[in-house]
């Protein structure tokens, strides 16, 4: 079971709710995929003015906890302000802090992730940061108050899968006790797999599900596929080797050479 | 029997032209003070692009929107079938392959084809979709020829009337085109907000919609004509028509600009914000409330659609035949 701030789960995939190509899709979809967490971004423009309301009903009534994520924002000060507001909106200290730092590559800002870290955590909130796999931020969040940690494993919405192998091993044995979901880059249920096998906790996927062509489908895939990658974590996973291991022994075949 | 059609939009007016023509007594009420006044018709881009709409839309919206050629052309003059053009700038040539594998009637062009087609955007790009059975018209001169329809086949069209309307006595049918305004009845109905613009690139001559891929933020433009062209649209889950944002505004001119620079000289002649309705699975729906039939929910799809729902809706109201496929 996943826990994240003393919220245990039985799935460890976690549904982003953009861009799917109608919220009937979304919905089959968030089905489909058993998620107990879904995503979903405020742009502040609407939520000022309660204009995204018919929207944020349909993911209230998806029976799911929503995780509401400041998507968009490039400074502390927005990131702040979009917090509250969600949790206004939909009346959770949940938030996933996203704090853009370079526009092309959607890379986050990690001085400005920190500050804001600090003050959404000494507000009450309980803070999901988009991160790399850099360790001194790591553990500057864990510090900060941040429980759970979400490092990237690619730009958002790349679909590369993890990038950075060594980085994220890296990041998982640092921090054996804080709970890590991968958050953007994954783009096929193997790369899903691959994240659970390295003892990952959990994925969050958006991209890969809502622009497939049969996002219903995709979702059952990587519901699969995060299953089957968490049992092999588990089960013990073998050691790549140099050179064949017949697994049938050779006593008593003739050896001509 | 006199039949009343409330709202003046797209549907409001394809379900009047095909009443009409069916023999009915018509009588359009808009509330607006004239064509188009806070309708989201007004704002469309008059794309009629049922296969590259395939691309996000399930196969009844492609059905639905190959019906409407026809229809369009006999109504409206000034509809232009040059196909449309999808483009992605080198390094979201992804894009490309993604929309290709979800759709059907294009053809692959290359950098050739693609200046053959669009010489101004000769040498601009390596390849690219062409959609050459699609096609385009300009939504404000269509409502205004749908209007005249209308008006030449017996029937009237009042303005700053809304229903029920002291004006009209007697057995009369109703059919409810007013959009995100019916959600008093039609309660899954929610707004998505689009914004647009106009602008006048004098130095560019395009003469079909181009879309422009993008991972983020896909754009495209409509040619309207003399140097006139229309760019949208955002897509906002938002229920309030307020104003363009900042953001919303570089998107759009950062497309245009990325198709091509002379954009950057572009006049902009307007800025329109509007608010589509749809309901939840993104579909139109023919509903029977009370003794009203509603014809909403037409997203983005509302000239591409309406002619196939206005049809459904006249046989409805004028012989009772349903479709299953449209009627909730």
């Amino acid at each position: 079971m996943l826990t994240l701030y003393d919220v245990t789960l039985g799935s460890r995939l976690l549904l982003g709710t953009a861009r799917y190509p109608s919220p009937e899709v979304l919905i089959e979809a968030v089905r489909a995929s058993g998620t107990q967490v879904v995503t979903v971004s405020l742009r502040r423009e609407a939520a000022g003015e309660r204009a995204g309301q018919g929207f944020w009903s349909i993911v209230r009534d998806l029976g799911v906890r929503v995780l509401p994520n400041t998507a968009g924002c490039h400074s502390v000060k927005e990131a702040v302000t979009t917090a509250h507001m969600a949790r206004e909106v939909f009346g959770t200290q949940w938030v996933k802090l996203e704090v853009i730092g370079d526009d092309d590559t959607l890379a986050p800002d990690g001085v400005a992730l920190l500050e804001a870290a600090r003050v959404l955590c000494a507000e009450g909130f309980e803070v999901f940061p988009y991160t790399t796999e850099d360790l001194s931020i790591a553990e500057r969040l864990c510090a900060a108050g941040c429980r759970v940690l979400m490092p990237w494993g690619s730009a958002i919405g790349s679909g590369r899968g993890l990038n950075n192998l060594f980085g994220l091993k890296a990041l998982r044995a640092r921090l054996p006790e804080v709970p890590l979901i991968i958050d953007a880059g994954i783009g096929a249920p193997s790369h899903a797999a691959q994240a659970l096998e390295l003892g990952f906790d959990g994925v969050l996927i958006n991209t890969a599900v809502s622009q497939a062509a049969d996002p219903i489908g995709m979702a059952r895939a990587f519901a699969q596929a995060v299953v089957a990658g968490r049992e092999a974590y588990q089960a013990g996973l073998m050691e790549p080797r140099e050179m064949a291991v017949p697994s049938t022994p050779r006593v008593g075949t003739a050896l001509l050479r | 029997m006199k039949t009343i059609v409330i709202g003046a939009g797209v549907a409001g007016l394809a379900c009047a032209v095909e009443l009409a023509e069916r023999g009915a007594s018509v009588e359009v009420l808009e509330r607006g003070t004239r064509l188009g006044d806070g309708c989201c018709s007004w704002y469309a881009g008059g794309m009629l692009a049922p296969w590259c709409e395939r691309v996000s839309a399930p196969p009844l919206i492609a059905a639905l929107g190959d019906e409407g050629f026809a229809w369009w052309s006999e109504k409206y003059p000034g509809m232009v079938r040059r196909g449309t053009l999808v483009l992605a700038q080198a390094r979201d040539s992804a894009e490309l392959t993604n929309f290709a594998r979800r759709t059907e009637r294009y053809e692959w062009v290359n950098a050739d084809e693609i200046a053959a087609l669009e010489p101004d955007l000769a040498g601009r790009f390596e390849r690219g979709l062409y959609f050459k059975d699609e096609g385009h018209i300009d939504p404000r001169a269509a409502l205004a020829a749908l209007a005249e329809r209308v008006r030449a086949l017996g029937g009237t069209i009042s303005f700053q009337t809304e229903w029920p309307a002291a004006s009209v006595a007697g057995d009369v049918r109703v059919i409810d085109c007013t959009g995100l305004a019916a959600r008093g009845v039609l309660t899954a109905l929610r707004g998505v907000k689009g914004e647009m613009l106009h602008v006048q690139a004098a130095d560019l001559s395009l003469s079909r919609p181009i879309r422009l891929l993008h991972p983020r933020t896909p754009v495209y433009l409509v040619p309207h004509g003399a140097g006139h062209y229309m760019i949208g649209a955002t897509m906002i889950e938002s229920d309030q028509p307020t104003r363009i944002s900042a953001r919303s505004m570089l998107e759009l001119l950062g497309a245009a600009y990325a198709l091509h620079p002379a954009f950057g000289e572009a006049q902009i002649l307007e800025i329109g914000t509007g608010v589509r309705p749809a309901f939840p699975d993104n579909l139109p729906r023919l509903t029977r409330h009370g003794d009203a039939l509603y014809v909403n929910g037409l997203y983005r799809h509302g000239y591409l659609a309406a002619p196939a729902l206005a049809r459904r809706a006249a046989a409805f109201v004028l012989e009772g035949r349903t479709d299953p496929e449209v009627m909730h």
